[in-house]
């Protein structure tokens, strides 16, 4: 028997959003968070375009003491611990005293942390002054280091760690916690991830020409998901950060539920059967997807909402094939689906958790925000859906259930079911 | 040379950020412990090392650093440091 787990609080900054309030109104107006950059002209990069958010020096003192600002140099960190401690305070949960909280832990994914850190201490190694990397050089780079920094905040006694999975990194963290309280290894579990923003982090992906290089003067035009012109995907970064919870804990101290986590699947397509470094396999995808609704206990046809992948390559229409087979649902009868890259691009191991948060709020307060840039749908996918599943103008309606699901380099998927605590209370009592 | 009074108000600038108890920092004395008295985390003494370093243009070795635990070792450290220039 599994313990039910729900969602109790959330985190979120984004390149078109700091903070819930903020992000919140930034999706319902599909307001884009993708701005030109001046620093990747001049490196000569391609896509000189990317999502960075907004952060101002008074948002980091509400979270840092004036001494961890002193040698931060680590967008990843400064993201992850906004978010996260965003998260834990939304969900009105207070930071340990003397005695750490054993029952809270947290899983905090990235793909790599600390680049500008690095960069800065591989410098000064090179000119042999190791001696002068400061005292902070190894916590802001080691990849568990935004779980390290909340893990202190907060005062948490259970596990702490990292996952990284590529891009499916953040709905992985969300599945780990989920698991981990599930099983009863945890009463809450902090989930997110977070991704640094710049250069160092994002030229590799500009040497493999999957970003878009024709929207250098138009940015908020450039991440195109489902559309017929969509040509790569916008590189962005922040974090998103939720609070999982037992519902017997949430219910115990009245706290506010804002979803339920009903399960969901992560695997991978072994690089076999068309599926590569970089590409999915069709079939690990379905079977994602599938599991995932087998194990939330639903029928396909109960999925309101599909927050995709859809990060605006040549892969979209892939990804719409592989929703309508596993899910046995096309044309008038597939589900709403829309992407958030359309407005902060793709901020890759944070992706899956600032999409979870975006997921999560669409089905407590029921909406469905736009899909932007799509206005040229790709007929590859109007071959299968019909184009009034994929909303390009805000829809206010109640939102019952959500699959959100995020794939990755590697070859791996993760999917998870999220859904509306009453509606899942009324069938339970059927 | 510095009086020692100049010393230990240089000293003063530099350790602030990292104190974390602010009463002891209030009576801080030659004897004052970095560690025990104004609970300056050990990693950051590494930190207030690098900063003495930077303030003096000196070099603090490893020997010294391991010595430096009180306001009045530091000093020594400074003095001795800034004569061998």
């Amino acid at each position: 028997m599994r313990n039910r787990v729900v969602i109790t609080g959330l985190g979120v900054v984004a390149p078109n959003a700091v903070g819930l309030p903020a992000f919140r109104e930034a999706i319902q107006q599909g307001r884009s968070g993708i701005t030109f950059h001046q620093e990747l002209a001049d490196l000569k990069f391609s896509c000189q375009i990317g999502g960075i958010p907004p952060i101002t020096e008074t948002d980091k003192k509400q979270y840092f003491t004036d001494l961890q600002l002193q040698q931060l140099n680590s967008s990843g960190v400064i993201y992850g611990v906004m978010a996260g401690m965003e998260a834990w305070r939304h969900a009105g949960l207070p930071v340990a005293t003397d005695e750490p909280d054993w029952e809270s832990g947290i899983v905090f994914g990235t793909g790599l942390l600390g680049i500008e850190k690095i960069r800065e201490s591989v410098y000064k190694i090179d000119q042999g002054q190791v001696r002068r990397l400061g005292s902070t050089a190894v916590v802001q780079t080691m990849v568990s280091g935004v779980s390290a920094y909340l893990g202190g905040m907060i005062g948490c006694g259970n596990q702490l760690t990292a996952n990284s999975s590529a891009c499916s990194t953040g709905t992985e963290a969300l599945l780990m916690a989920y698991e981990r309280i599930a099983f009863g290894s945890a009463t809450r579990m902090l989930a997110g991830s977070c991704n640094d923003h710049g250069p160092y982090l994002w030229g590799g992906f500009d040497a493999m020409r999957v970003l878009p290089y024709q929207y250098n003067q138009s940015p908020d035009r450039a991440s195109r998901p489902l559309s017929a012109s969509a040509s790569g995907f916008v590189p962005g970064s922040g974090a998103g950060a939720l609070v999982l919870e037992s519902l017997e804990s949430a219910l115990e101290r009245n706290a506010t539920i804002y979803a339920e986590v009903r399960g969901g699947h992560v695997n991978s397509g072994g690089q076999r059967g068309g599926g590569s470094m970089t590409a999915p396999n069709a079939a690990a995808v379905q079977r994602c997807i599938q599991k995932a609704v087998e194990q939330a206990g639903i029928q396909p046809d109960d999925i309101d909402l599909i927050d995709g992948h859809l990060t605006a390559t040549l892969k979209d229409p892939d990804e719409v094939r592989g929703w309508v087979n596993a899910l046995g649902r096309s044309g008038s009868e597939f589900p709403y689906i829309n992407s958030l890259k359309s407005m902060v691009g793709h901020c890759l191991s944070a992706a899956g958790s600032i999409e979870c948060v975006a997921a999560v709020l669409e089905l407590h307060e029921g909406f469905i925000y736009p899909s932007m840039n799509c206005e040229d749908l790709h007929p590859a996918i109007t071959d299968l859906i019909d184009p009034s599943r994929i909303p390009q103008q805000c829809i206010q309606k109640p939102v019952n259930v959500v699959a959100k699901a995020n794939f990755g380099f590697g070859d791996v998927n993760a999917c998870v079911i999220l859904t509306n605590y009453q509606i899942q209370t009324a069938h339970a009592n059927e | 040379m510095q009086t020692n009074d100049e010393l230990i108000t240089a000293l003063k600038t530099i350790v602030k950020p990292y104190v974390q108890d602010e009463e002891a920092f209030a009576q801080l004395t030659e004897q004052t412990s970095f560690i025990k008295d104004l609970k300056v985390n050990s990693a950051n003494l590494v930190d207030v090392a690098l900063d003495v370093e930077e303030k003096y243009d000196i070099e603090i070795d490893n020997e010294s650093m391991e010595r430096m635990l009180t306001v009045g070792a530091a000093i020594d450290i400074i003095r001795q440091k800034l004569a061998e220039k």
